[in-house]
């Protein structure tokens, strides 16, 4: 063997190492007479959210996974569901061109995407084609106020979750001068905003408003100027790659003041980055807390033998994928714009909550609990927001 | 006026460790005139195997203290292997190519280790363990950590030991011959590529204690995150004069503190207008200015000191 081709078959490994790294392992069992229905996924799978999309694709897997194995008949066939997971980065330009991608391959529905920035882009692509998209977690308003029929979310959006935390913060928490820091994508500065509206309204002072961005992990210097205006609580807006080295960073600067967050700090691992900077520090999450769901406990233990444990969002998507099934069993029809208006009027028992959607597609009535670090976990504290006393 | 001691210190931290990661990029430069792009991922490599050794060896039973360096030492090593691997099978066989191909082989190796990193590390967060105490000490109201002094004086420590190699030690002198002149060198009987190999490897074995750094620092590590810091550093590299040991270390240290005071005051002075989210913008800013206005850095002088 010659020097050269051994080196191209080297290279050959290597491409071929990467490349099949993703592939998953699910047989597809085909058989005659089945029809296969193509369900698109799109999360960021790389960079620093990438555990977080992970997890979103793990959710969705699940479902998709579940309802193969119930055995689904739609039109008098049997359907195989497919799921496209497509890899968006979090980026809004990407995201573009992942939802261009999935249209192209034909897909009935798209699950996604999970960050608000690249959601509100990618939306626009779908409502042009007449594809179904659900968002099992962007939160910005801006998502379903475009008017497009086909965008749904089963989420709380930012203007119910930021006025629950901005009350909360003002209310409960005491909180007179509040700095808040937001990552200038979608999702943080709409819950900023809609924090600062709440808080203000309800008497507090904004003494900062400071920004970073998704990928940043020194807030020193943004924290040493916030310090510089002596606030009494620090609302970020952005995600747990960068809450919990900021947590950590407050307690090293010797910042004494209560740190609050949106779901987008609630996870598990925001705990493992803070270290013992985490206890005490607070996160809204819309919806009720899982293990008071009647199917949350059931999805919890069997997710997390499968995957890992839940980072985030993962029942939201589990939920999502159930929730378009059931519409296109209810129209009895895999075609968008046949289950689009069952989708719209659909009544759905999933783990996070009863799924019902309003008129834009934001689910009615979203519940929203906060939670606190205590002994180094996340615990529940209380359920606001409107459905919170009809949760069971 | 604490404030203001305060980002001058966390610009400080932050400096040094951007100078270590500076000084492989210019030390790569200085001898080949390359540019290694590669270098960021080796500060996470750094990090992974510091973390990965350091929770293995407590998970053991082995003291803190003894761990510590240990498992730094591990990190260099591998991180000196990965080095010297990188430069015989990335950069070697494109050493007489057109200058574009080198550089684009190192943006492939850039995103070749970092694809590795994710498969072999995951795409989670891994935290650092933490060993030493998260004392805060008050300098004129000013906080500063033990592990942000241990950070600085190391630093500082290094990179006085890697002047000192390179002037006063015959290694060093092959280095300094060899960036003159590679051909002059070899006919003097330099070993040019076990001396281009020793540089990759000490600048790799730097990049392990800065990646440890940032990770002991931040109290995390990722698969991405060699990726801005090397960009970060490189643009201190070219601010103190790429190819230009002192110049690494002064761009450091200067970026770091524009850094922290840029983006602790920009919002005050420009009254909102500008906000602390062009925190990153500021090191790019550098970047485009000194290349505009002082192509050869602050301090250089090329011809007059490489290695």
């Amino acid at each position: 063997m010659s020097f050269h081709s051994a080196r191209s078959l080297l290279f050959a490994a290597i491409v071929l190492a990467l490349a099949g790294c993703e592939k998953p392992a699910t047989p597809s069992q085909n058989t005659p007479g089945e029809l296969t229905v193509r369900i698109g996924a799109s999360a960021p799978l790389t960079g620093p959210q990438a555990h977080i999309g992970k997890d979103n694709e793990s959710g969705t897997r699940m479902a998709i996974d579940d309802a193969n194995a119930r055995g689904i008949f739609i039109g008098g066939r049997r359907i195989h569901f497919e799921l496209i997971s497509e890899d968006d980065q979090a980026d809004p330009k990407t995201a573009t061109i992942v939802a261009q991608k999935l249209v192209d391959n034909q897909v009935s529905g798209v699950i996604g995407h999970l960050n608000s920035g690249t959601t509100i882009p990618a939306s626009r692509i779908y409502s042009d084609n007449g594809i179904v998209q659900i968002s099992p977690s962007a939160t910005a308003t801006a998502y379903t106020a475009q008017g497009f029929k086909t965008a749904f979310r089963v989420m709380a959006n930012d203007a119910q979750q930021g006025r629950v935390l901005g009350e909360y913060a003002t209310r409960n928490l005491g909180a007179k001068k509040i700095a808040v820091i937001d990552d200038r994508t979608g999702y943080g500065q709409g819950l900023a905003d809609e924090f600062i509206k709440a808080a203000q309204a309800n008497g507090a002072q904004i003494v900062a408003h400071e920004y970073t961005n998704d990928k940043a992990y020194d807030f020193t210097a943004v924290l040493t100027a916030v310090k510089g205006k002596q606030p009494d609580l620090l609302f970020y807006a952005g995600m747990d790659p960068q809450a919990g080295p900021m947590a950590k960073q407050l307690k090293s600067l010797a910042l004494k003041l209560k740190f609050m967050m949106g779901d987008g700090g609630y996870t598990p691992q925001f705990i493992k980055l803070a270290g013992d900077a985490a206890e005490g520090s607070y996160a809204s999450l819309p919806g009720v807390p899982l293990n008071k769901m009647p199917g949350g406990k059931e999805f919890e233990t069997r997710f997390v033998a499968r995957y890992q444990p839940i980072q985030l969002y993962a029942p939201y998507c589990y939920d999502a994928v159930n929730v378009m099934i059931a519409a296109m069993q209810k129209a009895d029809s895999v075609e968008p714009a046949n289950y689009l208006a069952a989708l719209a009027g659909i009544s759905h028992d999933g783990v996070t909550a009863k799924i019902q959607f309003d008129e834009k597609g934001d689910l009615k009535g979203g519940a929203i609990t906060l939670y606190q670090v205590q002994q180094g976990k996340w615990q529940p504290l209380e359920t606001l927001g409107a459905a919170a006393a009809a949760a069971p | 006026m604490e404030i203001f001691l305060q980002q001058i210190i966390n610009g400080l931290v932050q400096g040094s460790v951007y100078a270590l990661v500076a000084l492989g990029y210019t030390m790569v430069y200085g001898i080949l005139g390359l540019i290694n792009f590669a270098h960021g991922e080796v500060v996470m490599i750094g990090a992974m195997l510091a973390i990965s050794s350091l929770t293995a060896l407590l998970g053991i039973g082995v003291p803190p203290l003894l761990a510590l360096p240990l498992s730094a030492g591990f990190a260099m090593l591998g991180c000196m292997a990965l080095g010297y691997g990188i430069e015989r099978i990335a950069y070697r066989p494109l050493r007489h190519a057109p200058r574009l191909a080198p550089l684009i082989t190192a943006i492939g190796v850039s995103i070749v280790l970092q694809n590795l990193a994710m498969m072999v590390w995951g795409r989670e967060y891994h935290s650092f363990p933490q060993l030493i105490a998260n004392s805060p000490h008050s300098i004129g109201g000013a906080i500063i950590n033990d592990i942000q002094i241990i950070i600085f004086i190391l630093a500082l420590a290094i990179m006085a030991g890697l002047m000192l190699l390179v002037h006063r030690t015959r290694l060093g002198r092959a280095m300094r011959a060899v960036a003159e002149n590679q051909h002059a060198a070899q006919l003097m009987g330099v070993d040019i590529n076990r001396v281009i190999s020793v540089t990759f490897m000490l600048g790799s074995a730097l990049a392990a204690v800065a990646g440890m750094m940032v990770s002991a620092n931040y109290g995390l590590a990722h698969y991405y995150m060699g990726f801005l810091l090397g960009l970060k550093a490189f643009t201190a590299a070219v601010l103190g004069g790429i190819g230009n040991l002192r110049g690494a270390m002064l761009g450091g240290l200067l970026l770091g503190l524009i850094e922290s005071l840029g983006a602790g005051y920009i919002g005050d002075l420009s009254g909102g207008v500008f906000g602390s989210n062009y925190q990153d913008v500021f090191a790019f800013f550098v970047l485009i200015a000194v290349l505009v206005f002082r192509p050869s850095g602050l301090l250089g002088e090329r011809i007059a000191e490489r290695a």
